[in-house]
């Protein structure tokens, strides 16, 4: 029966091509629409550490004067640590790792002569930072404990940047010039930059930088904080007026920190021992607000805290779907009108003995024959809808791709969309009375 | 026209009746929005900066050597002189960084009076206070007439005000936004500005000056130049030529300025003509422009379409009775009139709902995407354009409808 099914739907979508196409097409666009804008919202708000997100942890201190007024929409000190909490976080072990680190760009002088002189990315950061996220060496080992409290020149380089300089990954050992003192390459990793980059700064492009090589946090102590030869890139702010230029400011915050607990006993032991320092540094009077301020985000907690999928890309998701449901409601309108113009045949086979469920399929096949089209179409338009966000300039733009989950997502929102345009039609279709209709003819 | 015959037979299809005027509802909500927030974002775009846009070009050098640090400005002032002598430049100065929708801003926080900074101090923050945080641009002599701008009062810089970088000069010009926001009513000329501990004297106002950020409507325009030259080994030049010089005159500025010191950084990226530093700001509010028109006008296409398409099947279903009208004396202009009623009917119902939508809609949007209120003169434009619509895309079936001839009434079926 399917077959002759189909072939009638064939034949009656024939008979009127022009709106036939037009119903695909309006589907098409509405599916296509939608699936681009959900698969960049998909993509924007992926785990960007599979596996370990789930023990990653971020803390919270709040150190600013109680008489400080936060802006609620802007950018706040309190959001990055100061050199003495992250460090005092650091020395007391509480995790099982903990790392503190900070962006930074310094300026590379390459030893071959064909290559200028340039400005690269990377992080400043402590021994554990490695091992906590999982970041994969090529050759050699990131750094030790003792390198980070000597502020050892040393640098682990990421894949791309030791091509660049060396011709070769095997870059262990030899000597790079980043500013005006030379560092000597101990490790080179695999290209690393997790998407979104979660650990960095407010101000960073969290889906398009990438750390190209990482050192110890100390050495940036020597160093101006601005203009000198390893800067930092992300927020610098304080609260008092006498910080100066030195980075140890107790007033002046910085620094980001990321801890690994694996037990939710950890967990809450970890909540506990912040709520206790900071209220120990309040009884030193270096804090002033109540010590409950301190919080930990779970890696997941802290992307969705920080909002970084734009609006106008929500807004864009909204319209898309917005174009969905009316194409949608035209296609069962249109569709309603077109069977219920066929009810005296409907009436005819229902008089000769087709059941209700034989007319209601019959007709369902109809409007799922322009709903699969439709779904073809909006896949095809979809992909051209990520291509050309991929060649817009945005921070996001070269994550725009179909994973199979999307594309499984795509298939059965055009199924879903066929079906519910389909059903009210197929159904008013199957309830037309055989008797009353036979009688008018 | 007897609209009773037409509600009767509306309500014999009146899912499908229902389902269009839905549509046309949607729509209009959509579309009223969408036309506001394009409007919007126009607004935005098109935002003066008070340069000359067309005519400038800017070039960023990082001096890299073994003594960029040691005495910047007198490197900067021999790039200027290399720059002076290209053929085409009309003029050309050096600034730290700052300058309109680049994006690099440096911003004081800065007091009318004592009283307020002392408020602003003793709160930590200037929120609630008299002061305002203006974006400060610098540059070498020479710069207001370089970019353009509009001296409206007081006098441009004397020669011997310049102090070289990081330095507090003592006098500064502003724009007259932020004269405005600062001493609303007064003349700002020769006022004192309270910028932390120093006391800065306005010497004269700027007309239009665009921030280097946008933070807001009320902001875009609070801004002040300070007679400081740039004296770090990172620097921005700007260029006054013919608008149709500007690309070989970057190209001819790289040149020149490593013929000057070779070991310096010039990155393509930020070699770039005015005209694209503005493209490059709004960039986002570009493509969502063309988005939102593109959206707009593919639903306006679908609902005609589904106007059109139910019209053409209401037709074809009711050619019976259409013939049978004409048998017993109704005129072509007749049956030409009761399709048209019946879509206005129809667009009419959809767009009291969709009105009331839209409103809705904007009152979401306001909440979650801080969008201004949507003026109401939009909601009877919006309802105007879907009753042209509707009665643009109902006039071929409607012709069609009163090309049936009556003896149609005579045959059966």
């Amino acid at each position: 029966m399917f077959g002759y099914y189909l072939d009638l739907a064939l034949r009656s979508l024939k008979r009127t091509p022009v709106l036939t196409a037009l119903m695909v097409l309006a589907i098409g666009l509405g599916i296509g629409a939608s699936m681009t804008m959900l698969t960049v919202l998909h993509v924007m708000t992926e785990d960007p550490l599979p596996g370990r997100s789930a023990h990653l942890y971020t803390p919270h201190l709040d150190p600013l004067p109680i008489n400080f007024k936060t802006d609620p929409l802007g950018t706040n000190p309190n959001q990055n640590l100061t050199w003495p909490d992250a460090m005092a976080l650091l020395q007391a072990h509480r995790a099982v790792r903990q790392a503190a680190m900070a962006g930074g760009s310094v300026l590379v002088w390459p030893q071959r002569i064909d290559l200028q002189p340039f400005y690269v990315d990377g992080r400043y950061t402590t021994h554990a930072f490695f091992a906590m996220f999982g970041v994969s060496f090529i050759k050699g080992s990131g750094w030790t404990d003792a390198d980070d409290q000597a502020s050892a020149h040393v640098v682990v380089l990421a894949e791309t940047l030791a091509r660049k300089l060396f011709g070769t990954v095997d870059a262990v050992g030899r000597t790079v010039r980043l500013g005006t003192l030379d560092y000597r390459v101990i490790g080179v990793t695999t290209d690393w930059a997790p998407k979104p980059l979660f650990y960095a700064d407010a101000s960073a492009k969290f889906y398009s930088d990438a750390d190209q090589f990482f050192l110890p946090l100390s050495d940036v102590l020597d160093s101006k904080r601005l203009d000198g030869d390893l800067r930092i890139s992300g927020n610098i702010s304080g609260w008092s007026t006498s910080n100066g230029d030195d980075l140890r400011d107790p007033s002046t915050t910085w620094i980001q920190f990321w801890a690994k607990l694996d037990t939710p006993p950890q967990v809450t032991a970890y909540q506990r021992f912040l709520v206790d320092y900071s209220a120990e540094q309040k009884s030193l009077g270096r804090y002033q607000r109540p010590s409950t301020n301190a919080e930990l985000y779970s890696l997941m907690g802290r992307l969705r805290h920080e909002n970084l999928v734009p609006d106008d890309v929500k807004l864009q998701m909204w319209l898309a779907l917005g174009f969905l449901g009316v194409a949608m409601l035209n296609i069962v309108a249109l569709l309603l009108a077109k069977f219920m113009r066929r009810s005296g045949e409907i009436s005819v086979r229902r008089a000769m003995g087709a059941r209700k469920r034989d007319v209601f399929v019959q007709f369902g096949i109809e409007s799922a024959l322009v709903g699969v089209a439709g779904g073809l179409l909006g896949l095809g338009i979809a992909q051209f809808g990520l291509w050309s966000i991929r060649h817009r300039p945005d921070d996001y733009a070269r994550l725009a791709k179909m994973d199979p989950s999307m594309l499984v997502g795509t298939v059965l929102l055009a199924i879903a969309v066929s079906v519910l345009a389909g059903m009210l039609p197929a159904w008013r279709a199957c309830r037309v009375p055989p008797a009353l209709q036979l009688k008018t003819l | 026209m007897e609209i009773r015959p037409i509600l009767s037979t509306l309500r014999r299809h009146k899912l499908t009746a229902v389902l269009l005027t839905m549509q046309v509802a949607l729509t209009c909500a959509i579309v009223c929005n969408v036309a506001f927030m394009v409007a919007n974002r126009m607004r935005q775009v098109s935002l003066p900066s008070g340069l000359d846009e067309s005519e400038l070009s800017v070039i960023h050098s990082t001096d890299i050597g073994q003594d960029a640090e040691k005495n910047p400005w007198a490197q900067h002032e021999a790039d200027l002189a290399a720059l002076r002598a290209i053929p085409g430049v009309e003029s050309v100065v050096a600034v730290s960084y700052a300058l309109p929708l680049n994006k690099n801003e440096s911003s004081y926080g800065t007091c009318p009076s004592k009283q307020a900074l002392d408020r602003a101090m003793q709160v930590m923050s200037i929120h609630g206070t008299d002061c305002i945080e203006p974006s400060v641009y610098n540059g070498s002599p020479g710069l207001i007439a370089a970019l353009g701008l509009n001296l409206v009062a007081g006098r441009d810089f004397r020669a011997d005000e310049y102090v070289l970088g990081q330095k507090t000069p003592p006098v500064a010009i502003i724009s007259s936004g932020l004269a405005q926001h600062l001493f609303p009513g007064q003349n700002a000329l020769g006022k004192e500005l309270y910028v932390g501990h120093r006391i800065i004297r306005v010497v004269g106002v700027v007309g239009t000056l665009l921030r280097p950020n946008l933070h807001g409507p009320g902001t875009n325009y609070d801004s002040m130049i300070w007679p400081q030259k740039p004296d770090s080994p990172g620097s921005d030049y700007v260029l006054r030529s013919a608008p149709q010089d500007r690309q070989g005159i970057l190209q001819a500025a790289k040149t020149a300025l490593l013929k000057v010191n070779p070991s310096r950084i010039i990155d393509p990226k930020y070699m770039q003509t005015y005209t694209q530093i503005r493209a490059q700001y709004f960039q986002r509010d570009t493509t969502m422009i063309g988005l939102l028109i593109a959206s707009a006008l593919g639903l306006l296409f679908v609902t005609a379409l589904g106007i059109t398409g139910l019209a053409n099947f209401w037709v074809g279903q009711r050619t019976r009775s259409i013939g049978i009208r004409r048998a017993i004396g109704a005129t072509r202009g007749d049956i030409l009139r009761y399709f048209q009623t019946e879509n206005f009917l129809i667009v009419t119902f959809g767009v009291v709902l969709g009105v009331i939508l839209a409103i809705g809609l904007n009152l979401l949007l306001m909440k979650h995407y801080e969008l201004p209120r949507l003026p109401l003169w939009y909601l009877p434009i919006g309802a105007a354009a879907l009753w042209l619509l509707g009665q643009l895309s109902v006039l071929a079936p409607a012709l069609r409808a009163s090309n049936v001839p009556p003896v149609v009434a005579t045959r059966s079926v």
